[in-house]
């Protein structure tokens, strides 16, 4: 699973996220039961909500979409929501170090 | 409609000292490979639950990851060919982003591939004889050996032999299958422990007894983690015939007994350390019990499976005194060693350049370090177990030849050995089990120790960082082990000092409270600093912790005890 | 519950005694407790079938297994493989030479293992897809490691499965 190894009780607005089945890629639960590779278009659910959101969320396990479905809080912002924790900050965004696919690395 | 082509099947290197698959083998795998894809198209329709298809899938060597599918390819003991190592080169660029890692486990992985690519992708893999068969699960993984296996001059007996018995004897071997937890195994033929034997579920030294005959020093029960253990001796020579029915009967007590219910104290190092003189005891009791005959290893299969690593047919050559180029003697001081037979030596590829992602490579380098193999050492390329590649049989005379090859390949940064050639796992930017980002430490590390060391020539320094309790860095026996933990919210560096994986093992010691992202290369640099004020000449860091302790370390970070 | 045996389908022929219960005058599965109790004398014909527990040490068997017509191994969890070792003890150590049977979180990925250490016949999970199972059992048929079935001999320790 690539959910966290100590998932914690919600205290923030959470928006839903899980794996693509047949690639494996990261996906937000949006609106009609999606799964968007966009976070922006990703429901922002409070606390309180929280469990039945993530029941239907679990459908998309069911429908074979996607895998190991998980709450990520997040804090509001202009471009969309941010995720609190830098684990899934990186979830977001990618790794935070720059591949360098094809270019010679210098030599020391 | 997908039409699938079956991959050409490239050609191999002749001289190339790799198992060479045979129909059989290649039977074995189709079948494999067959059931797998079935599997997964089981899975992808919905028949398979995810539950039920974990366990099959990392069988195979597919982790679910933060941002992807990794899939992680076994290469056997570490040993590649030429051939093997572009098909994984073009793998890395057609399904994934043109890079892949070398793991401290002698494997490759990468990091973005798709399920639903993963049937192509196995017949890429095997139209060269590889997969991700047990790279992953409760099974028996890739038995590790020294990558200078058959070119060291100490060498006593060449460990790749057993390793690919082990290999075979441990391939879908139907009563260890479903075992408590991962097992590892680990093999040398050499005096010198360069396998990090201690820390494995077994570990065996191959040798020779007075009158010449192979036979195996066994050890059991090491491993890291949240409870690093060092192994405990049970045989001081097992005859080579009984070696596969002594491992039976090891994991025949470790499948009965193992904890399963609490995944931290499931591997064999706990029941050896809980009970050790039960354990032997139950050991020696099976291996008295099981019928020799059924597992005894004839020496037939063993001359059979030998054929496979004779000695490469190397030309006479005298040996041959380094060009007086400063750049080139500076690499070879790090980078090359010598060899047993006359005029050759063997060449160590750092994949650890400063400031770089430690054990990485790209497609270009692959192919790059592909061909410099065929040219100057048989088609033949190792993965050592701190991240770095080998090229093992190099004529003297080509060594000029080879590191103008590396430093174009940005592949001769001089620095095994040293503290800039950082053990690392891929850390909290891949791995879904991580509460540390590692690569990124070990890049402001490597850059800030480079400096240290172009100054004050820090000398052997072992660096290990490991992104969580699960210690896939082996920071535990790094001479200075990092280990990032969460600390409420926030990524914290705890250290270690002075362990070691080699012939005096040892378990770091905890300095202190950890340090926080921004802060641990300024510890680093502090802890470096204080080893140059206190060591004699010669001594290396591991050797200055040994006679001071840890005392004046804790001073320099955390000041004076109270 | 339906049993797959010998490539085929099958009634479990034996009744589950509950504790405390008197044994059917047919064939009868019993807790481990009962058997080391003693219950399996008594000049009964009728065969005995005994549960073991996946931590029980086989051993503990050895006086009665002569008495014993079946024995029912369990896999609590589908990663759970100490049942493996147990039924190559019974048929390697002890020659246990009646039926030997897994039940509990039995996939189709197990069968051919299973079958290998000397299991004969799987009690289907009721979710269970036959047709799965079936199939699964004839997939992959070169071994790399002798085990208690028979085999061909493919050179360096390899053999061809006989199928089932």
């Amino acid at each position: 699973m690539s959910a966290p190894p100590k998932p914690r009780p919600l205290t923030a607005p959470s928006v839903f996220t899980a794996n693509r089945l047949r690639d494996g890629r990261v996906v937000w639960f949006g609106a009609g039961e999606s799964w968007l590779e966009d976070i922006a278009a990703a429901l922002i659910v409070a606390p309180a909500a929280a469990d039945a959101t993530l029941a239907r969320a679990r459908l998309g396990e069911a429908r074979q979409e996607v895998i190991g479905v998980y709450a990520v809080e997040v804090a509001p912002a202009p471009e969309g929501p941010v995720p609190v924790r830098i684990r899934e900050k990186l979830r977001l965004a990618g790794p935070s170090i720059a591949a360098v696919p094809d270019a010679w690395r210098m030599a020391s | 409609m997908n039409v699938i082509l079956a991959p050409e099947r490239p050609a191999v290197p002749p001289h190339a000292r790799t198992y060479r698959y045979d129909a059989i083998d290649r039977e074995f795998l189709d079948q494999r490979i067959g059931e797998f894809g079935e599997q997964i198209a089981r899975r992808l329709c919905g028949e398979l639950s995810e539950d039920e298809f974990k366990p099959l899938r990392l069988m195979n060597g597919i982790y679910l990851q933060l941002h992807a599918y990794m899939y992680r390819i076994a290469i056997p003991y570490g040993v590649l060919n030429a051939a093997q190592l572009r098909q994984l080169a073009m793998i890395a660029r057609r399904y994934d982003r043109g890079f892949g890692h070398f793991t401290t486990r002698q494997n490759i992985q990468f990091n973005w591939t798709r399920l639903e690519d993963v049937p192509e992708i196995m017949r890429a893999l095997a139209a060269v004889d590889m997969h991700g068969i047990q790279t992953s699960g409760n099974c028996i993984r890739n038995t590790t050996t020294d990558e200078y296996a058959g070119a060291d001059p100490e060498e006593i007996v060449d460990p790749r032999i057993y390793a690919e018995i082990i290999r075979q004897w441990s391939t879908l071997h139907p009563e260890f299958t479903w075992l408590p937890r991962k097992f590892k195994i680990a093999i040398t033929g050499a005096p010198e422990d360069r396998v990090a034997m201690r820390i494995h579920d077994v570990g065996l030294i191959a040798r020779r007894d007075a009158a010449g005959a192979i036979g195996f020093e066994v050890w059991a029960g090491g491993g890291l983690g949240r409870t690093p253990l060092l192994s405990a001796r049970l045989r001081e020579f097992l005859p080579e015939e009984e070696l596969l029915a002594y491992l039976e009967a090891v994991l025949r007590v470790y499948n009965a007994e193992g904890e399963r219910a609490n995944i931290y104290r499931a591997r064999i190092k706990i029941l050896v350390r809980d009970q050790p003189a039960e354990f032997r005891r139950k050991v020696e009791a099976e291996f008295a019990r099981l019928p020799r005959g059924r597992y005894r290893l004839d020496p037939a299969v063993v001359a059979g499976i030998a054929r496979h690593f004779a000695p490469p047919p190397f030309a006479a050559a005298t040996p041959v005194p380094l060009p007086d180029d400063p750049a080139l003697r500076v690499w070879a001081a790090r980078c090359v060693r010598p060899h047993r037979q006359p005029g050759h030596a063997s060449v160590t590829i750092s994949l650890k350049p400063i400031g770089g992602i430690p054990g990485d490579a790209s497609a270009a380098q692959m192919e790059a370090v592909a061909d410099l193999a065929e040219r100057f050492s048989f088609g033949e390329i190792r993965v050592t177990h701190s991240q770095n590649l080998v090229l093992a049989h190099i004529r003297q005379a080509d060594l000029p030849a080879v590191h103008a090859g590396l430093l174009a390949a940005g592949l001769a940064t001089p620095n095994p050995g040293l503290v800039t050639d950082i053990i690392a796992c891929p850390g909290m930017d891949y791995c879904a089990l991580a509460t540390a980002r590692s690569i990124p430490v070990a890049q402001m590390i490597s850059a800030r120790a480079a400096e240290l060391d172009r100054m004050h020539d820090l000398g052997e320094l072992h660096l290990n960082i490991s992104g969580c309790i699960n210690a896939c860095g082996q920071h535990h026996v790094g001479h200075i082990g990092i280990l990032g933990v969460d600390k409420r919210g926030a990524e914290s560096y705890q250290v270690t000092l002075g362990g070691e994986a080699g012939d005096q093992p040892a378990i770091g010691d905890l300095v202190g409270p950890g340090f926080a992202y921004e802060r641990i290369t300024d510890a680093i640099e502090t802890i470096l600093r204080r080893h140059l004020a206190l060591r004699r000449q010669g001594e290396r860091f591991i050797d200055t912790y040994r006679r001071v302790g840890i005392g004046p370390f804790k001073e320099a970070l955390y000041g004076p005890a109270a | 519950m339906a049993l797959l045996r010998d490539g085929r389908l099958t009634e479990d022929p034996y009744l589950r005694v509950p504790e405390g219960a008197p044994l059917p005058p047919g064939p009868a599965l019993i807790d481990l407790a009962r058997v080391l109790a003693g219950e399996v004398a008594g000049g009964r014909t009728a065969p005995l079938g005994v549960l073991l527990p996946p931590d029980a040490a086989v051993d503990v068997l050895a006086p009665w297994l002569p008495d014993l017509a079946l024995i029912v191994l369990r896999l609590p969890g589908s990663r759970d493989g100490r049942a493996f070792t147990q039924a190559r003890a019974l048929r390697e150590h002890h020659h246990f030479r009646g039926e030997l049977r897994a039940t509990g979180h039995v996939l189709p990925d197990h069968l051919t293992m299973l079958r290998r250490v000397g299991v004969d016949s799987i009690e289907l999970p009721a979710t269970a897809d036959p047709v799965a199972f079936l199939a699964a059992a004839r997939r992959i048929d070169i071994a790399y490691q002798p085990s208690l079935d028979g085999g061909l001999p493919l050179g360096l320790r390899r053999l061809r499965l006989e199928t089932a």
